[in-house]
């Protein structure tokens, strides 16, 4: 049994931890790329959300290197997330592909039926391995995260453009040579001394930006158009809530083992939208506060065509944006969006948000370009 | 003076009016229900709402829009959820505050969660809070949502005899056969607010009728029979219509009396994405029953859609004529 599971930006990293501490075998697909999306998106429903396609993508891509099962998180609604494991098992069949899905979740709550599942492609029921092994993978996705946080902060200062996006290019390659959560968290920590050496110009005082929305398109670098390492190189601080260690230790550990979690951002969101709906439209709008409160210079909502809960969210931006006077650009992306018309979007809304600091620099006094 | 409720006449107007009726007219509350969606409603409603938002998402904004001046409470219900363990459309969840703040000067939204995906007794609570606008005597408003419960079931009982829906909330269809070949059953499978809004939908039903065809759709379903089809699925849906679609398919292809099933969804529909996609595989998997999916959006070219159904009834007339006729569409081919 070769195992593999679908990419989400850096995910790959802590199942690879996770998956080697339990010496299972395994294949992580290609990174996520035109391929993978024109393979899922030819398969998969047109009106369906894109990390759908990019997964069966993945999928796809794995069974050519050999892999015949596949790991997905599973859910229970109302975002359509949770019904992913069973659309890509109904297309995989429908395919002629012989490749088992495993849903990790427990069914009805029904907990045997995970462990029996577990112990499915683990081979035995051993719960301290276990337990160890899932420690240790929650452990490596805290660190990646504090890594990735790092990036966003140096990027956007470095002297010599570029050397913060070879060191982080490198890191990703390098995880491939690695074996088991050890060495994994101590590439990463030999990567964060890399960049710390970085030189970076301590007088730049760079704009700061909040991303918000869906959580795959905000997270992988591939379908959000490396929008991250982009603004990074226009000068741009950025920063994001919503990361795989978060959606781990929140959602799935906290919620399941019923640990008070943190929900400022429910609390920031109240007025606007009272209900948790579903995928992220309440942290969407939450954050969106908060950066504002927190001084950021404007805000991004990346999410996927036809999102059921970020539309949502959507629709409730603009009051948010008035009531808290901060800028809010929201970018969909489905297999269709160009990347240049993507790109002159955010270049131009960087353009506004530096006018729009300046303005407030000197008082409201500005002047026009070109007198 | 009494005072004056409206209800939008879109989303879950199709499916809970009787109930509501029948509840404020008990409490004393003058109930105003918007006109038949127009031209005018739809315009109004895409200009108000997000462009990423589904059809009926955008006509609900419409009537909205249409009905605000003239009510002193608008009745948006929040339903997260209808049945137990499942959701409907996040949408319909973040509805009033999708509304609240997209409109200026809104007279007061009788805004009460309805949620009955941990327990059933929350829709009596849901309806006491709603009987709060008008009456500070519980047991009235209990009474009163006692008798709505009854002459809702009384609707949903007439639904399941072969009324369509649209037709005992009154739309008027004269309908004259003039094919003179034997009736079809056609399934209409698809969300309430997409099936019976006729403007929307372009009058698809009235269309098919009139081309001698009986319309089946899934209201007319049994919840029992559906419950009791869903446990094909590996995994049941955690929403309350793909539940209801899938049961009621696995049903109608077993009944094996149907000649063919359109899917009328709107485009960008969440739900129906995934939903559809499931049908339309069970369908082909099960043999060889004329499938055809409708996808509506505020574009209004019905000549396009005429042509559709029209070539599916033939399609399908043609078969019983010559039966080897039979499209090899719908055979999935894996490429590489």
């Amino acid at each position: 049994m070769k195992i593999t599971f679908p990419h989400m930006g850096n995910l790959y990293i802590c199942v690879k931890a996770l998956l080697d501490d339990l010496n299972v075998e395994y294949v992580i697909p290609p990174f996520n790329s035109k391929k993978s999306l024109e393979l899922g998106t030819r398969f998969v429903p047109e009106c369906a959300c894109l990390p759908l396609k990019i997964t069966l993508g993945n999928f796809l891509e794995a069974n050519e290197l050999g892999a015949d099962t596949a790991l997905m998180a599973g859910g229970c609604g109302p975002c359509r997330f949770g019904y992913y494991c069973e659309m890509h098992r109904e297309i995989l069949a429908d395919l002629g592909i012989n490749m088992n899905v495993i849903t990790l979740e427990p069914p009805n709550g029904d907990i045997k039926e995970l462990f029996r599942r577990v112990r499915e492609f683990t081979g035995g029921l051993n719960l301290f391995r276990i337990f160890n092994a899932v420690r240790n993978a929650t452990k490596v996705a805290i660190a990646v995260d504090e890594l990735e946080r790092l990036t966003f902060k140096v990027r956007p200062c470095e002297i010599e453009k570029g050397s913060v996006n070879n060191i982080y290019k490198q890191f990703r390659k390098n995880i491939n040579k690695t074996k088991g959560s050890k060495d994994i968290k101590e590439l990463i920590v030999e990567t964060k001394e890399e960049l710390s050496q970085v030189s970076v110009d301590d007088t730049i005082r760079p704009l700061k930006i909040g991303i918000v929305g869906e959580i795959y398109t905000t997270i992988d670098d591939y379908t959000s158009f490396n929008i991250q390492q982009r603004l990074g190189g226009m000068g741009v601080e950025v920063h994001r809530y919503v990361t795989v260690s978060d959606w781990i230790t929140e959602h799935i550990i906290k919620q399941s083992l019923k640990l008070p979690r943190d929900l400022s951002y429910a609390e920031a969101a109240k007025p606007y939208l009272g209900t948790m709906i579903g995928g992220h439209a309440q942290e969407t709008i939450g954050n969106t506060i908060l950066y504002s409160q927190k001084g950021f210079d404007g805000v991004i909502q990346i999410y996927p065509l036809t999102c059921m809960p970020e539309i949502v969210a959507e629709s409730i931006l603009p009051a948010v944006e008035r009531d808290y006077d901060i800028p809010v650009l929201t970018l969909i992306i489905d297999e269709m969006t160009g990347e240049t018309g993507y790109l002159t979007r955010v270049e131009a809304f960087i353009d506004l948000l530096y006018r729009r600091r300046e303005k407030k620099r000197i008082e409201g006094k500005y002047i026009l370009s070109g007198d | 003076m009494n005072k004056k409720v409206g209800i939008p006449r879109g989303l879950f107007y199709y499916q809970f009016y009787p109930l509501w009726r029948s509840f404020f007219e008990e409490l004393g509350a003058e109930i105003i229900v918007s006109d038949n969606t127009t031209r005018k409603i739809l315009d109004d409603g895409v200009k108000k709402c997000v462009d990423e938002a589904c059809l009926p998402v955008k006509v609900f904004y419409g009537h909205i829009a249409s009905l605000k001046d003239k009510v002193d409470y608008l009745f948006i219900p929040r339903y997260t959820s209808i049945s137990k363990k499942e959701y409907i459309c996040p949408k319909f969840g973040g509805l009033p505050d999708m509304i609240k703040h997209n409109f200026d000067g809104l007279p007061e939204i009788i805004d009460v969660e309805v949620s009955l995906r941990k327990s059933k007794k929350n829709s009596l609570k849901a309806a006491i809070k709603v009987g709060k606008y008008f009456s500070n005597d519980t047991g009235m408003i209990k009474k009163a949502y006692k008798n709505a419960l009854i002459n809702y079931r009384d609707f949903r009982q007439q639904i399941k005899s072969g009324i369509l829906t649209d037709e005992l909330l009154g739309k008027k269809r004269s309908v004259i056969n003039t094919q003179n070949s034997k009736m079809l059953n056609i399934a209409v499978l698809g969300h309430g607010y997409n099936l019976y809004d006729s403007y929307t939908n372009m009058d698809v039903l009235t269309k098919l009728k009139e081309m001698g065809a009986n319309v089946t759709t899934i209201d007319m379903v049994d919840g029992s029979i559906i419950r009791e089809n869903s446990k094909y699925l590996n995994k049941k849906t955690f929403w309350y219509f793909g539940t209801k679609i899938l049961g009621s398919t696995f049903y109608l292809l077993d009944k094996g009396n149907i000649d063919g099933i359109i899917y009328i969804m709107s485009f960008g529909c969440g739900v129906d994405s995934f939903v559809c996609d499931l049908v339309e595989r069970n369908i082909r998997r099960a043999g060889n029953i004329p499938f055809t999916i409708l996808t509506i959006d505020e574009q209004t070219g019905e000549a396009g859609l005429n042509t559709r159904i029209e070539a599916f009834i033939d399609m399908i007339r043609w078969r019983d004529n010559y039966e080897n006729n039979i499209s090899s569409y719908g055979k999935p081919i894996y490429m590489r």
